[in-house]
């Protein structure tokens, strides 16, 4: 089989199965009003969509401007990042001042906020001389602790009143999907989605390394800060409606790589965000509909990502 | 001379650290016999001081032990899976036998806590070892993978609260008679400082160790039941206290060198002061409130983790 | 014409350029030689505006490199690093098309068809083309990347090392290849060079560096002389001519 037939078919039978898995969430296990249900369900998958795509696809973004398939945003901090601007925003503003502005203001400006600072911090760290993988990887995994402490640190030095307030912010999971962001967050992950479509081809030079693509005439330093702004977009999205998770992109974007065999954008994104909506629409049906476990999800993705993590490493350690 | 200023300025510290607290004691009332002063003194103070102290001093010494053993700068007993696993054991009899005594609890976590290093090292000897830094990121992940199984039990048994115990290091709830099993944490660090030689030499790697006429094996496996007991009984007593083990003895090795029988004694003292320092910080910086000694020694040990990394990109380049 | 101006580049405390200034002049094969260390990869790297240097210029054509944008430039000039390790997933063929994105931004025409097509064949790789790069050798990814940049149909072509990894046979092949473009095509060929005999029976020029510095630059007739070898490597080696060919005598 040609490479691209295998691509076309990986694609197919994985669009298949997200139908399969969207059609069982919405259907399975209905009782009483269909129209509530329905309702009720619809809304939250289009939760799920959003933040298997986001998830997804800002992972495959940071593995290709970073070229390596271990290193993803939320190992490298960035979900962190938002979690600490979002407790900075609450202790410098306070949360009755925040309680009167509108959420997606607030969505802004934690956004913008995360933006600048992910953009000064792996400026520094990937735009630097060439260093080795290994000790990217740990500089990255110790900065993600080193910033989710701060945020922790951070919130106990807040009156309990406030961090209750930030709690809700922050602790939402993939059951309470917050409506008034999701607009906000479907319009945006829109756009990023749209903009990336127009620039496949650059992001598959990208993907090159540093050397080839600059050969080919890619403006390095410009288009890799302008990826790992999507990168931020993407994680801010994700993780104000579902909050943090490390392995659950790592855990897509290999599976999706494993599917398709290609490097190229035009295959790879699409098919890491549909595994990613398989992964987590099929894993919310079972879990929810058949054991009942309701927000245990992110507990079990993480526990699979995590062997997945390890997995890799321990191959690329062997070549 | 010099260990011995380090020495006077813990027992300052120890001494202040008595001293803070929510309900105020005073020296003029302690002379007088008030036996609410008293009370609070010998009840809380005393025993929360002296927990600080020994498992300060005892997870850094495990600390050491282990990157001499495993011959790595960047391990620790909480970048092993020791702690997660210890965790994980704790939950396990809080599950099967919730009203077994504390050391049988705190031995069982001590059996997991072995189990948990024993799979970190599987691992490790699956991969052929170029980089320095892959050593700790293989811990790190794999107590992320430990973490999830913990929470997953503890979730569906409803015990996140228990868990949140062992997993912050936190020393409010320290009074007397929960603490003294520090004690024994202590003793095995005496242990590992008596033994200091054997494990310098077991350090140089096994064919080294051998030719020189060491049972290798054994003395690993000596170490590592020294570490695991040590964080088993800090965990169970105190919770996690993240990377002091790995942060003191790496800063004193910058200062001295890496001879483990002259380290072992400044790793002690510089544990036992830098965990009363956080926690005489964490009674001040928030009052009446506290923060856990975990979650500042977690933002200053992440820190200084991070500087050790990109110091040694600096000697490389 | 490519003319470098008192180029330095230090890495820390080492100074790795020390004043180069050096012309290259249009068509031919220019190699540069010299032992570990000299500064040939780091110049040919400052050429082809991978690696900026701490002073100094690069002028390509009399246009600063730095200044020239970045799409631009890569339509007359292409480059080829020495190690050249992927963790994209791609088939030759798809990496040679890239050799079309300055021109194509992606969107490939018939005329760059028709490019990626002869840069196969030139490098007698139709056979492999729908092979992925990690099920080929080191030779046939070696040939997979000199494709690329053919297909990239630049007038400058810079390689570190093209000969790295290959075997006689092969590297013998590439060389010819690589005369072949150059004759055929009016290319401007730059490489760094290893073997001394390669740099002497291939180029029209030699380039000689030491410690940072240009030491000499000419003919291979000039360059490949016991003494000026001697400064060069500083070791005594043996200059035969055969056929009118200098060949160095070092194994001894």
């Amino acid at each position: 089989m040609s490479p691209e037939r295998r691509a076309t078919l990986a694609l197919a039978l994985l669009a298949a199965g997200v139908a399969l898995a969207m059609l069982a969430f919405m259907t399975l296990g209905v009782k009483g009003s269909w129209a509530f249900v329905l309702q009720f369900r619809g809304m939250k998958l289009l939760g799920l969509i959003l933040v298997a795509h986001a998830v997804a696809v800002s992972t495959v973004l940071f593995q290709t401007v970073t070229a390596n398939r271990i290193l993803t945003p939320s190992i490298m901090g960035f979900d962190a990042l938002f979690v600490l601007s979002s407790t900075l925003l609450v202790a410098v503003l306070g949360s009755t001042a925040l309680a009167s502005v509108d959420a997606r203001a607030l969505f802004a400006a934690k956004l913008a906020l995360m933006t600048c600072c992910s953009m000064a911090l792996y400026r520094w760290l990937f735009l630097g001389e060439e260093q080795s993988l290994h000790r990217l990887l740990l500089t990255g995994v110790v900065f993600g602790i080193f910033l989710r402490t701060l945020a922790e640190f951070v919130q106990r030095l807040l009156d309990p009143n406030e961090f209750m307030v930030l709690s809700d912010m922050l602790f939402a999971s993939f059951t309470g999907i917050n409506p008034v962001l999701m607009v906000f967050g479907w319009a945006l992950v829109g756009a990023v989605t749209l903009w990336l479509g127009m620039n496949l081809a650059r992001l598959d030079v990208i993907g090159l390394g540093r050397p080839v693509a600059v050969n080919l005439g890619i403006r390095w330093r410009r288009d890799v800060l302008a990826v790992l702004g999507i990168v931020s977009v993407l994680v801010s999205v994700s993780t104000a409606l579902v909050g943090p998770v490390t392995f659950f992109g790592l855990l897509a974007a290999s599976l999706a790589r494993l599917a398709v065999g290609t490097s190229r954008h035009a295959v790879l994104l699409p098919a890491a965000s549909l595994t990613a909506m398989l992964l987590l629409i099929s894993g919310q049906t079972i879990l929810e509909r058949l054991f009942a476990f309701n927000t245990a999800l992110g507990i079990v993705i993480e526990f699979f990502g995590g062997v997945v993590f390890l997995l890799l490493l321990l191959k690329g350690g062997r070549k | 001379m010099r260990l011995g200023l380090a020495f006077l300025l813990v027992v300052v510290l120890a001494g202040i650290s008595l001293w803070v607290g929510v309900s105020g004691i005073s020296l003029a009332r302690l002379a007088g016999g008030d036996p609410r002063d008293w009370l609070i003194l010998w009840e809380s103070r005393v025993p929360r001081m002296l927990a600080l102290v020994l498992s300060g001093a005892a997870m850094a010494i495990a600390g050491l032990l282990m990157q001499i053993v495993i011959r790595n700068r960047f391990v620790e007993p909480s970048t092993t899976g020791t702690v997660e696993a210890a965790g994980l054991g704790l939950l396990v009899m809080t599950l099967m036998a919730p009203g077994a005594p504390v050391i049988v609890k705190m031995a069982v976590g001590a059996v997991f806590a072995l189990g948990g290093t024993g799979l970190f090292l599987m691992v490790l000897r699956r991969v052929p070892l170029r980089d320095q830094m892959m050593v700790p990121l293989i811990g790190i992940i794999l107590t992320g993978v430990l973490h999830a199984v913990t929470t997953f039990i503890a979730y569906r048994a409803d015990l996140m609260q228990t868990v949140l115990a062992w997993t912050q290091g936190d020393l409010s709830g320290v009074l007397r008679g929960r603490y003294e099993l520090l004690w024994l944490g202590a003793a095995m660090a005496v242990i590992a400082w008596i033994a200091a030689d054997r494990f310098t030499l077991a350090g140089l790697g096994k064919d080294m160790a051998t030719s020189l006429g060491l049972a290798h094996g054994r003395v690993l496996a000596l170490a590592l039941v020294i570490v695991s007991g040590v964080t088993a009984v800090v965990v169970v007593t105190v919770g996690t206290i993240p990377f002091l083990g790995l942060i003191v003895p790496n800063l004193v090795s910058l200062a001295m060198g890496d001879n483990m029988r002259r380290a072992v004694p400044w790793v002690a003292v510089s544990g036992a002061g830098l965990v009363l320092v956080c926690d005489i910080l964490g009674r001040i910086l928030r009052a009446p409130y506290e923060i856990p000694v975990g979650t500042i020694l977690g933002v200053i040990g992440s820190f200084t983790f991070l500087i050790l990394i990109l110091r040694r990109r600096r000697d490389v380049a | 014409m490519i003319e470098t101006r008192d180029l330095r580049k230090s890495y820390g405390t080492s100074l790795v350029l020390d004043g180069v200034s050096v012309t290259l002049p249009r068509g031919g094969i220019t190699t540069i030689i010299g032992a570990n260390g000299a500064g040939k990869s780091t110049l040919l790297s400052v050429i082809s505006r991978l690696l900026s240097p701490d002073s100094g210029t690069a002028l390509m054509d009399g246009e600063d490199i730095f200044r020239i944008n970045g799409p631009e430039l890569a339509k007359k000039l292409a480059v080829l690093r020495q190690e050249n390790h992927l963790t994209a997933r791609l088939t030759v063929r798809e990496l040679v098309s890239f050799g079309r994105y300055p021109h194509s931004k992606g969107r490939l025409s018939d005329a760059d068809r028709a490019a990626v097509a002869h840069a196969l064949l030139w490098l007698d790789l139709n056979d492999l083309q729908d092979r992925f790069l990690d099920q080929l050798s080191g030779g046939q990814r070696q040939r997979a990347f000199v494709a690329m940049v053919l297909a990239q149909e630049t007038d400058y072509i810079l390689l570190d090392e093209p000969l790295n990894n290959l075997d006689m046979k092969n590297a013998r092949a590439m060389m010819l290849i690589l005369r072949e473009a150059v004759r055929e095509l009016q290319k401007t060929v730059v490489m760094v060079l290893h073997d001394i005999n390669f740099a002497s029976v291939h180029s029209d020029r030699i380039i000689a560096m030491k410690a940072g510095k240009v030491i000499h630059s000419g003919g291979p007739d000039e360059i490949v002389a016991p003494a000026i070898l001697r400064e060069i490597y500083d070791m005594d080696i043996e200059v035969r001519e055969i056929e009118n060919r200098r060949f160095a005598f070092y194994y001894g």
